[in-house]
């Protein structure tokens, strides 16, 4: 906190610095501390409409259980738009580490019934998915950073490619023999009484993710890419590296997700993940990540992840239709960028 | 006169066909502001950017402190105490100045940046150089004015125990005033021991800085002098044509064809 002291020699109002260390002035950067607001009153007017439903128990672990695939894949994407680059493949990684993961678990057991296999199944099918997804991510960051094809277009490539690789493998039938293990600790268990696992472990990777972003070489190497990459060059920061192994960070948790997601469902949903790259993209934009890079934080887009989940729980519990939900959630997304770039403007004018 | 720091010898450097560079010799001095003039195409950026490692040569050697040395990269410069600092500055706008001046150099460990201690440094090289113009050195690059950002490149260069600084046009795109404090600078640069190469089109911050001044022609050395040894209008002469009296190339290129 000494920095923090210091470094106001004698203009406090400083904005858009990601590496403050106080949180607040972090929250005050981009528009962090609007979409902060936007989440907070979104909760004050489901909870205040209806108390006895959206304030349970049972609706926040819901809630955070079915944020918890998508934060970690924004996690890694937002990695990914700091640097200026966009991944569309990490709902396709996230399916195929799952099938990957999944089949192999069914391999080591006999009878190719995975149901009942123990731990070091389930330690080998973790590794599998991991390899699986950090595989794609690697081939993602070879083409986009050596072979400099555009990042939409590689990913596009790989959006496709990873999700008919999974169909192969599977011949289209989702596997459905998920050992019992794993759903019922990392699936559906919780720790403390009432923390569920999978959020624990989301939680584990945020806060990992927040730390090496703001605090380490590798998080300030990253702002500086998606800041200006050929100044990054000039002083000596292996751009080209750093690059392959962002894609390849954003491709390892998605094949993270895809193990937590294989223990959640107790199967592979190789069908239930095609708009998964454009909910984790709205969330990291929403929390005020710029998709022209330099800028960002993963505590917005933690925020950014959970204002469609919150969208979605309140409309359901109103019973309002659930369709009416990405239209919200998109007038939220397009109005929020809108308004970042209007205080931009208006800052760069003063 | 001060013993050469940084010595350039018969350098050559073609990119495909177009040959940049021709036998080029060039030398720093350390205390010293060596002006590198010449007309636009003329390879002043090009032989900047071979000392810098970012493109390497076809021939001819480097000589730092009297030793032979080979430069192959930004890092190698960078080790030896050669700092550029470049037209575009090459700062990031949305780090601060403290991020952008140890960009690559974080110091901290194992991986783990110490703010506290770049900071403090940060804001020491700012004072050896006397600036003032920076109010917070956590302000954003990009809320800098072109004069704070051409400091701030500047005082990213000497950071390092740099013994050679080369500067890009530092004050290209710069009103009265902040030229006057970059041209402050450089000579502050020269005083404290470094050897600095002023590039510039501007012959009044020539005149004004320079200790000796080199001029390219066509990618040959035309000329290098003492400032005090020429004139306005034959430096002008060398740029425009490669010679002026009995100084510059003897035969220039155009009359042998």
């Amino acid at each position: 906190m000494t920095t923090a002291k210091q470094s106001v020699v004698d203009t406090p109002e400083e904005g858009d610095d990601p590496s403050r260390p106080a949180a607040w002035q972090r929250l005050r950067s981009a528009n962090t501390l609007w979409i902060g607001l936007v989440l907070l009153a979104l909760c004050v007017v489901f909870g205040a409409l209806r108390p006895e439903a959206f304030l349970t128990l049972f609706t926040a672990q819901t809630l955070l259980i079915e944020a918890s695939v998508l934060l970690v894949l924004a996690v890694g994407m937002t990695f990914v738009i700091i640097t200026a680059g966009i991944d569309l493949s990490v709902g396709s990684v996230l399916v195929f580490a799952g099938v990957v993961g999944a089949k192999t678990m069914e391999a080591l057991s006999p009878g190719g019934d995975a149901t009942d296999a123990g731990w070091g199944v389930i330690a080998a099918g973790l590794v599998v998915s991991l390899l699986g997804g950090g595989a794609w991510g690697l081939v993602n960051g070879l083409l986009i950073a050596r072979a400099r094809i555009p990042a939409l277009i590689v990913t596009l490539g790989s959006f496709g490619a990873a999700l008919g690789a999974a169909q192969l493998i599977t011949d289209g039938v989702d596997v459905r023999t998920v050992p019992s293990a794993l759903a019922n600790t990392l699936g559906s268990g919780t720790s403390l009484g009432v923390v569920p696992n999978l959020v624990l472990l989301a939680v584990a990777v945020t806060v990992l993710g927040d730390l090496v972003l703001r605090t380490t070489r590798f998080g300030r190497h990253t702002y500086a890419i998606g800041s200006n990459a050929e100044a990054a060059r000039r002083a000596g920061i292996a751009v080209t590296r750093h690059l392959v192994l962002v894609y390849l960070l954003v491709g390892l948790l998605a094949g993270l997700a895809g193990f937590m997601s294989l223990a959640y469902f107790r199967t592979t949903t190789i069908s239930g993940h095609s708009t998964d790259n454009l909910n984790a993209i709205a969330a990291v934009v929403l929390g005020g990540t710029s998709l022209f890079g330099g800028l960002g934080s993963v505590l917005g887009t933690v925020i950014g992840v959970f204002i469609p989940a919150v969208l979605t729980k309140g409309f359901v519990i109103l019973h309002v239709q659930a369709f009416w939900q990405p239209i919200a959630v998109s007038v939220v997304l397009v109005a929020a960028v809108w308004f970042d770039q209007v205080r931009r403007r208006a800052r760069n004018r003063s | 006169m001060s013993e050469p720091i940084l010595e350039l010898r018969g350098i050559n450097k073609s990119f495909g066909a177009v040959h940049v560079l021709h036998d080029v010799d060039f030398t720093v001095r350390a205390g010293e502001v060596t002006a590198l003039v010449g007309d636009n195409g003329a390879g002043k950026s090009t032989l900047v950017k071979c000392i810098a490692g970012i493109h390497p040569t076809d021939s001819g050697e480097v000589l730092f402190d009297g030793r032979q040395v080979s430069i192959h990269g930004p890092k190698d410069a960078a080790d030896l105490g050669i700092e550029v600092v470049y037209q575009d500055l090459a700062l990031c706008d949305n780090l601060d100045i403290v991020q952008n001046m140890f960009l690559g150099r974080e110091r901290g460990k194992a991986g783990v940046l110490d703010e506290a201690d770049m900071e403090q440094a940060a804001r020491r090289t700012l004072a050896s150089l006397s600036v003032r113009t920076v109010k917070s050195v956590r302000t954003p690059v990009a809320a800098l004015s072109g004069g704070q950002r051409q400091t701030v490149a500047i005082a990213k260069a000497v950071l390092w125990d740099s013994k050679v600084v080369l500067l890009d046009e530092p004050t290209a795109a710069l009103g009265v005033a902040q030229t006057r404090q970059v041209l402050d600078l450089v000579r502050r640069l020269a005083e404290q021991g470094l050897g600095v190469v002023l590039i510039s089109h501007n012959m009044n911050d020539v005149f004004e800085v320079a200790d000796r001044i080199a001029c390219l022609y066509l990618g040959r050395m035309a000329a290098e002098l003492p400032t005090k040894d020429v004139s306005h209008s034959q430096v002008v002469e060398l740029i425009t044509a490669g010679r002026s009296g009995d100084l510059g190339i003897a035969r220039p290129d155009m009359a042998a064809v």
